[in-house]
């Protein structure tokens, strides 16, 4: 069963059309990477999939679940609560928050009591405060940011940031996890610890990951299947070693021979 | 401990409340400064509720003139007119408490109204969608010679005093700081760092600005009707564009998010008002000057985004009186000269 499917998926922006007749597939435990030349339409695609755009055309089924159908998308946080998560390309923390309150906005969607408890800190409040607070930190945990977790997430550094996104991201428990080029700004050395992040996020986790990348170390290193995006259209498809040695993709990143 | 130190702000809170009014009833505080502590106790409601809107949500609201508006015209019509809305038995203050309460609950319900469409939008559009709300409320208010047009609502008893607004202030701050602590208001800050993160979080934002909205407009709709029972009568000439910017310097003052803030600069500028009665023509100018002077300096405000606990002041309290204790020596030999 696909966990992820788009049919046809096209959004235009005036005349200009960013992406057009996108068809991609994810199956169940898959890691896969999208990549493509700067402007390809990467980020439009992962916009579309959680619902900040609204299609022109096409369909996207999440889980056997319609997402969005001619023209009508699910607001984001619906689509956050249906198992999608995703991290951004310019890091969107909640930066005057600490590490902990980050995290712990994740799990807001699971907040059974009202308004009322939350008035007068009484009834379901302080178990279920108390319960978020354990579950954050136990996350933090795993993260290895736990010895962090009252500083204000601005003053991490960089590759924690990126690491505390990551986390903040999971912490919504998605069966889909979306990062948009998670070793943007990283050295190699971090980039390789990563790497690791991700397989380990896998296995530990059990989802889905869908990546941009334009560190084609990482992507190749890392990811079982490829899509490769130019001008908004899926150029080529397939394996690390095929993409390597497609003509079409050689030539959208290095331009055509003389 | 939780529990402790949260019986030790209610003692605190109700011994400060109960001195004071000892204080007012034996004549110690002469009437005209009872009178400024009670308008001291409206406006710090007022710049509490819209610091909800504007410092812990991110919004610009620029309409909380217009919501004390609503509710104190509206607690004014029932405790004049004994035959509408509550039976007549009830009088007195009993009749005021009850007529304060749906005062807040039809300005809550006005800012439903308001607030679906115009959270929508995003910064100016929305200051400039209240600043209109505010204006509407007091045309209307203008026109309506029901409620006695321009002259205003007269012959309103004087029901509120320092115990009431003060009770009502106490349970402002304390409602919004545990809102704020909450899941809920975690949602709310959330929308004031990063709206989209917010919304890929599983937050809906729309939502929670509304709520953040209704709850700021039930105790804007308080005050409103404080206000209107300390005065004697309400008028369209006291719930002006000026009132709502006079609450919001309240709130930049003190630091958009900071409820403490707040309440200090609401008890600021209450007593400057006073002290500037003389000068009242000049008191706008030194208000937008002021208002300048911090935007250039400190524009998150006086506090910033903190708050000041009493684990803060005990915790400098206990340094201090370990500083005085023990004197610093800094003469001990340190193991540099290995």
């Amino acid at each position: 069963m696909p966990v992820l499917e788009t049919t046809n998926l096209c959004i235009r922006f005036g005349g200009l059309t960013a992406v057009s007749d996108f068809n991609i597939c994810l199956e169940d435990g898959e890691l896969v990477g999208l990549i493509g030349p700067n402007g390809a339409g990467k980020t439009t695609v992962f916009n579309l999939l959680t619902g900040v755009y609204e299609p022109t055309e096409g369909a996207i089924s999440f889980c056997n679940e319609a997402l969005c159908s001619a023209g009508k998308a699910l607001q984001p946080y619906r689509i956050t609560m249906k198992g999608m998560a995703r991290t951004f390309q310019n890091i969107r923390l909640f930066k005057e928050l600490s590490v902990i309150d980050n995290v712990k906005i994740a799990y807001h969607q699971n907040v059974k009591y009202g308004l009322l408890p939350a008035f007068l800190h009484a009834g379901p409040y302080a178990a279920e405060e108390k319960e978020i607070e354990k579950k954050a930190i136990d996350f933090l945990e795993i993260f290895n940011l736990h010895g962090k977790k009252d500083e204000q997430a601005k003053n991490l550094p960089y590759g924690e940031q990126r690491r505390l996104e990551i986390a903040r991201a999971l912490a919504t428990n998605p069966k889909l996890l979306l990062l948009d080029e998670p070793a943007a700004g990283m050295n190699p050395q971090e980039t390789s610890q990563l790497m690791e992040l991700i397989r380990f996020i896998r296995d530990k986790f059990k989802l889905t990951i869908l990546l941009i990348e334009h560190d084609m170390a990482l992507v190749m290193g890392v990811c079982e299947r490829i899509y490769v995006l130019d001008y908004g259209k899926i150029i080529a498809h397939g394996s690390p070693a095929e993409i390597r040695c497609d003509p079409k993709v050689i030539e959208a990143y290095l331009g055509e021979a003389v | 401990m939780k529990r402790f130190q949260s019986l030790l702000q209610i003692l605190i809170a109700v011994g400060i409340g109960l001195f004071l009014q000892v204080l007012i009833n034996n004549g110690m505080i002469n009437p005209y400064y009872a009178h400024v502590m009670t308008n001291m106790c409206i406006f710090i409601t007022a710049a509490v509720s819209l610091n909800l809107i504007n410092g812990i949500c991110g919004q610009f609201s620029l309409g909380h003139a217009g919501f004390m508006a609503v509710g104190g015209y509206t607690a004014a019509i029932i405790t004049k007119n004994t035959s509408l809305f509550v039976p007549a038995m009830i009088s007195g203050q009993p009749r005021f408490f009850l007529a304060t309460l749906i005062g807040g609950i039809v300005a809550a319900f006005i800012g439903l109204l308001v607030g679906l469409p115009s959270l929508r939008l995003r910064g100016d559009y929305l200051a400039i969608t209240t600043l209109g709300f505010g204006e509407i409320i007091r045309i209307l208010l203008l026109n309506w010679q029901f409620v006695g047009g321009a002259s205003g609502y007269f012959g309103l008893k004087k029901y509120t005093n320092f115990t009431w607004a003060y009770i009502l202030a106490i349970i402002t701050i304390v409602i919004i700081r545990n809102f704020i602590q909450s899941s809920h208001g975690r949602a709310c800050i959330s929308i004031r760092e990063d709206e989209i993160a917010a919304e890929t979080m599983g937050v809906p934002t729309t939502r929670y600005k509304v709520i953040a909205f209704v709850i700021a407009a039930f105790f804007a709709g308080t005050a409103g009707s404080m206000m209107g029972h300390v005065n004697r009568m309400v008028s369209p000439a006291s719930f002006t564009f000026m009132l709502s910017i006079e609450i919001l310097l309240m709130v930049v003052l003190g630091g958009l998010g900071s409820i403490s803030g707040s309440v200090g600069a609401a008890i600021f500028l209450t007593f400057a008002n006073e002290a500037l009665r003389r000068f009242r023509a000049f008191r706008m100018i030194l208000y937008s000057l002021m208002m300048i002077v911090i935007m250039i300096f400190r524009p998150k405000g006086l506090l910033g985004t903190k708050e000041i606990s009493l684990h803060d002041i005990n915790k400098t309290m206990t340094g201090i009186l370990t500083k005085f204790k023990r004197p610093v020596k800094k003469d001990n030999p340190v193991e540099t000269s290995e």
